[in-house]
């Protein structure tokens, strides 16, 4: 007997039953084919305009820091000024993803702009967000060859781009985004939700920041969703 | 992990003891019972949440093999292999041939229940292969060659000091020669020496907070990133999860994560929750090419359908210990097995056997607080008496113990006689106590005198002097 | 206060602690249900509600003296305990014994049905006020477990203290801790129990309260033992004596003056 059949085995005959009957299947597979959303936060639930503020909000509470630019063409600069207020390097690793190898960088000659995966010797990353949630400051980041997962944790420093667009008040309502977009190739291999900068308390509960993930978290949040 | 639970007096004794241990609890119980109350507070749909997050996970249980087999189908779907072992020595050994398979030297970890529940390091050490934790508490731990004393703060009993000593001593290879004595330089030194080892790691191995059925992805929620750097840069991905994590769909263990944090930390969402389905994609640039899902049972299995099912609704956040006085008081250790809190008085006699924890569901107040703070509102008080119950009928339970409430019950069941028996007990015990009021030392109660004076008796009993009063007044 | 002209007939559950070791609080309870217009009766079969049974794993006797209990009390409109721990046994475990025994279940049910603690029956059901009490001095009031979180008895006897004249009710903190009594556990666990009783203990003294009231005498006993153990001079007082103007009897442990 496999341990497969074993595992199965045992649970069937704590419920005294055989596999399930064939109705009982089907009416499993609807349900989670539903998608269905259950309870969700009315706080998430408000116009783009004061998700945008909700977000920006708890994402400070999380001790992340967010900048807004009224369109993308102005991303450069805005990571220039932020490097040089918090006396970063200059030099960046951006995830090969056309939202950010396409921005004007060459307008600011005194960036490095690198393109790739994360590496251990990189000290700010940077890399686009598939969506943001309102309701607790939340990033959605979705792996795929334009988007390497480790472009969000290896860098010391993390800065996300995110569109306002892509602004959600749930979960759910994130996940719903990512399947649509996804509908094809399926998800991703990985999924971050990414809450504020890395930490720690394992010392006597003392909140300490950059435990082994990025030691600061910079969203620019790009529009007003129109 | 060697099983102590059976000396858990001799343990808890020690634990009272340790004055570092002490204000390490403290910490403890101001920190998480306060945050998760106003994190509670803050979200108007908690208690809501609670009750649905309840009945997601009752209703996996219900169709756990359907869930399991689904689930399975997925993650083959997406190129990763589920190992379905019955047994914590079925999951080492699945773990150890991949490992083999790919020739591993060294394995990173992200923290995870189950492997200490297999003890899985020291098999991995003792077949030549280095397990490295990387969450910061466990790396603590690992290093002081100690269990976890709690569920999501493993090293929540160490001192900084400790911590000073612990770097100092097994850091000096990689050139760190001085004793660091600041926090912040302490997680440096740690996140500088495990960025190195993420890199150069053979396999990774991670736990899961959750198994999503309809994507056979697997979840696991951290605030340190180390998970992430775990699953992501070596070849090989292995998670490590119990039967009961999974979870029908996307949008229920949404549900369950506004439950989760907030019961555990206080946090309203963990910095990281990481959603991983299967291998990298053929034309992703990183991620592992491999990708292992252990199942393991452990004895779960045999709960589903009996008084302990409820027990696997749990999602181990650790409010319950958090908020238990009797932990506390003891801390993790005193408990002898992986899980303490009251989570582990009410799992342990079912993993470890009733006679061996048998002090564990004994050592409780009945409080409630567990429950009340539960974010799965599993019944744990239910639960310890009825493993009371058990040991009760099996006679597990000490003789002396059984004797005296049956003893008590004699005289309680019937009324004539405990009138008279209670009215000697009464008068004897205000003579003994004089006008005093209290006594210092009883012959068969040092239980209570060992600690506490016993309040005398007034003098008659409330019934005596009732009948009386009946009379007079006609 | 209500139904004055239809005296309503309630029986007392004195609880076994009561019985034995403190029946002023009894004779409290009975004044107190009496001054709200209730007709009071003790049945003489009733022992004790079970719980050392119940706690000890011990279902068999459990099963026997709860059968007892509603025998006795079959019939009484209302059945009140001074205690939020036998109240909760008789409330909600009462019935969870007999889910295997339809019969007994539905007795189960309607005892429970009937049944209250004594504070918040005063305060809830027969809309008692404190208002003719005095009693001059700094107290704290202690929650009992089983009226925390079990019977929710936790506004009730705060309302009733601030109606009594001269009274200053001054909180401790974490209310919600538990004072390490919890029946046998305080005495097969007795270290971890003075661990507990000595944090309950600290929170109170820091109070600067001179009296302390709860409304179990288990916690009670426990904390007055232990004050008494350390050598503090602490006045214990279930809050139905205090309510019953019965406050300035000497206190628990405190011996005859």
């Amino acid at each position: 007997m496999t341990g497969r059949e074993k595992i199965l085995g045992r649970i069937r005959a704590q419920k005294k039953r055989g596999a399930l009957p064939a109705d009982q299947q089907d009416l499993i597979a609807a349900r989670i084919a539903k998608h269905e959303h259950n309870l969700i936060p009315k706080r998430g639930q408000i116009p783009l305009k004061e998700q945008m503020d909700l977000f920006q909000l708890k994402m400070e509470v999380l001790l992340a820091t967010v900048e807004r630019v009224k369109e993308a063409a102005d991303i450069p600069k805005a990571v220039q000024s932020y490097l040089a207020h918090h006396n970063l390097p200059t030099r960046i690793k951006i995830s090969p993803s056309e939202r950010l190898t396409d921005l004007p960088w060459s307008d600011i000659p005194t960036l490095e702009i690198v393109t790739g995966v994360g590496a251990e010797e990189d000290e700010v990353g940077m890399s686009p967000a598939f969506a943001g949630i309102a309701e607790t400051g939340t990033l959605m980041m979705a792996s795929g060859a334009e988007t390497p997962s480790t472009v969000n944790f290896l860098p010391e420093n993390h800065i996300a781009v995110l569109n306002a667009k892509d602004l959600t008040g749930s979960y759910e309502q994130a996940w719903d985004a990512l399947r649509l977009a996804t509908k094809d190739s399926g998800i991703p291999r990985t999924v971050n939700f990414i809450s504020g900068p890395s930490r720690t308390a394992d010392i006597e509960q003392r909140l300490i920041m950059g435990a082994h993930g990025p030691k600061s978290l910079h969203v620019i949040l790009v529009g007003d969703g129109t | 992990m060697q099983v102590t639970s059976r000396k858990f007096k001799e343990n808890s004794h020690k634990a009272m003891q340790d004055e570092n241990l002490r204000a390490a609890l403290g910490r403890v119980k101001q920190g998480f019972t306060t945050a998760r109350s106003v994190a509670a507070s803050e979200l108007p749909e908690f208690e809501d949440l609670r009750d649905k997050a309840r009945d997601i996970k009752d209703e996996v249980l219900e169709n756990l093999d359907y869930y399991l087999e689904y689930f399975d189908e997925k993650v083959t779907a997406s190129g990763g292999h589920v190992h379905w072992c019955s047994s914590a020595k079925d999951a080492r050994e699945a773990i150890l041939k991949i490992c083999r398979d790919v020739d591993a030297k060294t394995v990173t970890k992200g923290k995870s229940m189950i492997t200490e529940e297999i003890a899985l390091n020291k098999f991995l050490a003792s077949e030549g292969i280095e397990p490295i934790e990387t969450d910061l508490g466990e790396y603590i731990i690992q290093l002081a060659d100690e269990p976890p004393s709690h569920i999501i703060g493993p090293a929540v009993h160490k001192t900084k000091e400790q911590v000073t000593e612990l770097f100092y001593e097994h850091h000096q290879q990689y050139g760190y020669t001085e004793r660091e004595e600041d926090p912040e330089k302490l997680v440096g030194e740690a996140r500088a020496v495990l960025r190195h080892k993420y890199v150069t790691a053979d396999v990774g191995i991670t736990g899961a907070n959750f198994l999503v059925a309809e994507t056979g992805s697997t979840v696991i929620v951290t605030n340190e990133g180390n998970g992430d750097l775990t699953q992501s840069l070596p070849k090989t991905h292995i998670v490590v999860a119990s039967l009961e994590k999974v979870i029908p769909t996307l949008e229920d263990v949404s549900t369950v994560m506004r439950v989760l944090a907030r019961s555990a930390t206080g946090q309203e969402m963990s910095v990281y929750t990481t959603f991983s389905t299967g291998p990298k994609r053929d034309d992703d640039i990183d991620g592992p090419e491999n990708f292992h899902v252990i199942l393991l049972d452990g004895g779960r299995s045999e709960m589903i359908g009996t008084e302990l099912q409820e027990l696997l609704r749990c999602i181990r956040c650790g409010a319950c210990m958090n908020h238990c006085p009797v932990y506390h008081a003891v801390g993790g250790h005193s408990y002898g097995w992986v899980y303490p809190g009251p989570i582990g008085a009410a799992i342990n006699p079912q993993m470890v056997g009733l006679e061996e924890a048998r002090h564990l569901p004994n050592a409780s107040t009945f409080c409630g607080r567990c429950e009340e703070v539960c974010p799965v509102r599993i019944p744990l008080p239910k639960i310890l008496r009825h493993w009371r119950e058990e040991a009760f009928e099996k006679q597990i339970a000490p003789k002396p113990e059984r004797w005296g409430i049956e003893l008590w019950g004699f005289f309680a069941k019937r009324p004539a006689l405990y009138r008279l028996a209670t009215r000697a007990a009464v008068k004897l015990l205000s003579l003994m106590a004089g006008k005093k009021g209290r006594l210092k030392s009883l012959p068969f109660g040092k239980g209570w005198t060992s600690v506490r004076d016993l309040p005398a008796p007034q003098g008659a009993t409330f019934m005596e002097q009732w009948q009386k009063k009946q009379k007079r007044e006609g | 206060m209500s139904d004055t002209d239809e005296k309503l007939e309630v029986a007392l559950f004195v609880t076994c602690l009561v019985d034995i070791n403190r029946p002023s609080v009894g004779f409290a309870a009975v004044k107190l249900l009496e001054q709200t217009g209730c007709k009071v009766s003790v049945p003489d079969t009733q022992t004790c509600c079970g719980q050392p049974a119940f706690n000890s794993g011990d279902r068999r006797t459990t099963k026997q003296i709860a059968t007892n209990v509603i025998k006795a009390f079959k019939g009484y409109r209302y059945v009140v305990a001074p205690s939020g721990s036998c109240a909760g046994m008789i409330t909600k475990h009462y019935p969870e014994l007999f889910s295997d025994d339809p019969d007994m279940l539905l007795e189960a049910q309607d005892l429970a049905s009937r049944s209250h603690e004594l504070i918040s029956f005063l305060k809830d059901v027969r809309g008692f006020e404190a208002k003719d009490v005095k009693f001059e001095k700094k107290l704290t009031y202690h929650d009992s477990c089983a009226n925390l979180r079990e019977m929710k008895v936790v506004d009730q006897p705060r309302a009733l203290l601030e109606g009594v004249g001269d009274l200053e009710l001054i909180e401790a903190e974490d209310r919600e801790a538990c004072c390490g009594f919890g029946g046998t556990f305080c005495i097969k666990y007795s270290e971890i129990s003075e661990e507990m009783v000595d944090r309950k203990i600290e929170n109170l003294l820091a109070t600067g309260a001179d009296t302390l009231a709860a409304g179990d005498l288990g916690c009670l006993m426990n904390i007055a033992g232990r004050l008494y153990r350390k050598g503090h001079t602490m006045k214990v007082l279930h809050i139905a004596e205090i309510l019953a103007g019965m406050g300035n009897a000497p206190g628990i442990g405190e011996g005859r003056h």
